[in-house]
C-alpha cells in the first residue's frame, strides 16, 4: 500500500472555504460535522463546472451535452462502487440520502416480502430515518419491531442482538455508528449471524463512511445506506448499494421516466438495475460533485483521516470531561469522534446559543434520536462532532466557551 | 439587544428568573390547565391557571422542564397574568406574539407588556423564538380548553 501523504491540518483547511466564514465576528468553529460536513473547493468547483459548462439531462440526448453529463454521471457510479468495494456498479443506486435509500428498501423490499407477524430487528439508538420507515410498514403489513437495548455506555453486544433473533427475524436493520453517541456497532458479526438464518441486513453508514473505510463484500451486508452531503459531498445525494440478486428481486420504488425499457398503457417493462431505482431527472449535479468528495477523501487517505480525528477525540474527551459536572453522554469503548454530553444546570439550547455567540457551531437537541434521550433521561443534549478539518486549538476554544457559559448561567448570590 | 452581543439574551432578569421561577409547582384546584410541548427542544410545560366567577385570573403557576429562555418566558408569565382579566391575558398573548416575531416595538407601540418587554430582542434568534412563546401558547390553550400544545 502506498504511504499515504503527510497529513497537513493547515493545509488541508484552506481547501475548505467555509471555514474562514466569520460568525459574529469571529472565526467560525465548526463542530457540528454530524449534521453535515463542510465542502472542499473541489466539490464546489465540480457543481458549478456542471452548471455553467456541462448542463444536460442524462440518459436521454444524443448531442454531446448529454452525453457527457451521462459520462460524468456514471463515472461517480463507478467511483462508490470502488470506494464501498461493491462488486458492480449496478448495485450502486442514487436517492436523494440515506433516508431515501432506507425508505426505497421498506418501501420496495419490505412491502413486497415482510409478512404480518414478520420481524425486523433496528436498535436503541437508530436514527428516526431508521425508525419511522419500519413503524409505517408495522402499520400497513403488521410486522413487528423489536428492539435491540443499548446500556448506560451507549453500546449493545452481539449477545443482545441474538437475543432479539427469533426464527420469524426477517430482516435486520441497524446503525454502523450512532450520530448521537458516536458507538461503531458490531455490524460485520451481526450480518454474518443473520445470514445463517438467511436474513438480510441494512447497514445504516451515515455516519460512518466520513470516519472510517467501508467495504461492502468483506462486510456482507445485503443493503448499505449513505448520505452524499455527510461525506463532504452536497446534500440532496445519497446512495443504496444492495446486492443484485435482492435489487432484481425488488420491484421500483417509484415510477417515472429513467425506469422502464419500455411504456404501453398495457404493459409497461422495467428498465435493468441501476435504472430501475432511479425515476425521474435525478440530482445530477449533485451525482457528478459526489465523485469530486470521494476523490478529495482518497487523497487524504483514510489513515490519516482515522488518525487525526482518533487525536482528536481523545484530547476532546479529555478537555471536556475536565469541566466540571460535565457528563459524557455515549462513553462506548469503540466510537468515532462524536462528544454529546450534558451539564448539571445548563439545557443544551442555552449552551447552544451561548457558544454560538463566540462563532461555534455545535448541535444541540435530541439529533432525531428520541428514543436514546429517553434513555438516558435528558431532553437533550449538546453534541461535537469532529472531521478531519477540525483541530486541538479549536477544541480548546469550545472548552473557554463552555466554561464561559457555565459562568454566565451560575447563580449571582 | 443589539446585533452583536448575543449574550444579552439572558439578561439578569432572565437567569434571575431561570434560578428561582415565580409560581412553580402544580395547582390542585385549577379551573384551566394544558400541557405545552415543543419537539424540537424537548422543553415541556404545564400551566394552571385559576379562573375566579368574574373572569379573573387570580392564580396562575407552572411546572416543567426547559432551557432558561422557556423557564423564565412562564416564570414572568404568570407574574404578569395574575390578577389579570381573562380578556386582559388574551390581548397580552397577542402583544407578546408581535413582540417575539419583532413586530411590535415597545418603546414606540403602545403596549400592556410591562417588563416582558424584555423579550423584545428574541426575534433575532429564530430557533429560539419557540422557546419564549411555548408558556404563552399553552396558557391560551388552557384558557380555550385544549389540553395539549404543541409549537410544531
Amino acid at each position: 500500500m502506498a504511504k499515504p501523504q503527510l497529513f497537513d491540518v493547515k493545509k488541508i483547511r484552506k481547501d475548505f472555504p467555509n471555514l474562514s466564514v466569520k460568525v459574529h465576528g469571529k472565526t467560525v468553529v465548526y463542530l457540528d460535522n454530524a449534521a453535515t460536513t463542510l465542502k472542499p473547493q473541489s466539490v464546489i468547483d465540480a457543481t458549478v463546472h456542471h452548471y455553467s459548462a456541462e448542463t444536460s439531462n442524462i440518459h436521454r440526448g444524443v448531442h454531446y451535452l448529454s452525453e457527457k453529463a451521462t459520462a460524468e454521471y456514471e463515472k461517480t457510479r463507478e467511483s462508490v462502487r470502488a470506494f464501498l468495494n461493491a462488486a458492480k456498479s449496478s448495485e450502486i443506486i442514487f436517492t436523494k440520502g440515506t433516508t431515501d435509500s432506507i425508505n426505497l428498501v421498506a418501501h420496495s423490499y419490505g412491502r413486497t416480502f415482510l409478512q404480518k407477524g414478520d420481524e425486523v430487528i433496528i436498535s436503541e439508538m437508530e436514527h428516526h430515518s431508521n425508525i419511522v420507515p419500519w413503524q409505517i410498514l408495522r402499520e400497513e403489513k403488521g410486522i413487528v419491531l423489536k428492539v435491540i437495548p443499548m446500556n448506560n455506555n451507549g453500546e449493545f453486544s452481539v449477545a443482545d442482538f441474538e437475543k432479539q433473533l427469533s426464527p420469524k427475524t426477517k430482516f435486520v436493520s441497524l446503525v454502523y455508528i450512532s450520530n448521537s453517541l458516536g458507538t461503531i456497532n458490531p455490524v460485520a458479526e451481526i450480518i454474518k449471524i443473520s445470514h445463517r438464518q438467511n436474513i438480510p441486513v441494512l447497514i445504516d453508514a451515515a455516519q460512518t463512511v466520513n470516519h472510517m473505510p467501508v467495504d461492502v463484500q468483506k462486510l456482507d451486508c445485503d443493503f448499505l445506506a449513505l448520505s452524499g452531503h455527510k461525506l463532504y459531498g452536497p446534500t440532496g445525494v445519497g446512495v443504496l448499494y444492495g446486492k443484485t440478486d435482492l435489487l432484481n428481486k425488488m420491484p421500483p420504488y417509484q415510477g417515472g421516466g429513467d425506469m422502464i425499457s419500455s411504456v404501453t398503457f398495457e404493459k409497461t417493462t422495467y428498465n435493468v438495475l441501476p435504472y430501475k431505482f432511479e425515476a425521474g431527472t435525478p440530482n445530477i449535479a449533485g451525482v457528478i460533485a459526489l465523485k469530486a468528495a470521494i476523490d478529495y477523501i482518497n487523497s487524504i487517505s483514510f489513515e490519516n483521516i482515522m488518525q487525526h480525528e482518533q487525536e482528536l477525540l481523545d484530547y476532546g474527551t479529555k478537555v471536556l470531561t475536565k469541566i466540571p459536572g460535565l457528563r459524557l453522554i455515549g462513553t462506548a469503548k469503540h466510537k468515532a469522534a462524536i462528544l454529546a454530553f450534558v451539564l448539571p444546570n445548563i439545557h443544551a439550547h442555552d449552551l447552544g446559543t451561548l457558544v454560538d455567540e463566540d462563532g461555534i457551531a455545535i448541535r444541540t437537541g435530541h439529533h432525531c434520536t428520541q428514543p436514546v434521550m429517553k434513555h438516558f433521561g435528558i431532553p437533550a443534549t449538546s453534541r461535537v462532532s469532529l472531521a478531519f478539518y477540525n483541530t486541538k486549538e479549536e477544541l480548546d476554544l469550545l472548552a473557554a466557551s463552555v466554561k464561559k457559559a457555565i459562568k454566565v448561567f451560575s447563580p449571582k448570590l | 439587544m443589539s446585533d452583536n452581543s448575543r449574550a444579552e439574551l439572558y439578561q439578569q432578569v432572565i437567569l434571575e428568573h431561570h434560578h428561582k421561577p415565580r409560581n412553580f409547582g402544580e395547582m390542585a384546584d385549577a379551573t384551566h390547565d394544558a400541557e405545552g410541548y415543543n419537539p424540537l427542544c424537548g422543553d415541556h410545560l404545564h400551566i394552571y391557571l385559576h379562573v375566579d366567577d368574574n373572569n379573573l385570573i387570580d392564580n396562575v403557576m407552572f411546572k416543567g422542564d426547559g432551557c432558561a429562555i422557556s423557564r423564565a418566558s412562564a416564570s414572568m408569565m404568570t407574574v404578569a397574568l395574575k390578577g389579570k382579566p381573562v380578556a386582559e391575558a388574551k390581548t397580552l398573548y397577542e402583544e407578546f406574539h408581535q413582540l417575539i416575531l419583532g413586530h411590535l416595538k415597545p418603546e414606540k407601540d403602545p403596549n400592556q407588556l410591562g417588563k416582558l418587554a424584555i423579550f423584545s430582542g428574541i426575534w433575532q434568534y429564530p430557533s429560539r423564538v419557540k422557546c419564549a412563546s411555548l408558556c404563552w401558547h399553552t396558557m391560551k390553550g388552557a384558557l380555550d380548553k385544549t389540553k395539549s400544545v404543541s409549537t410544531e
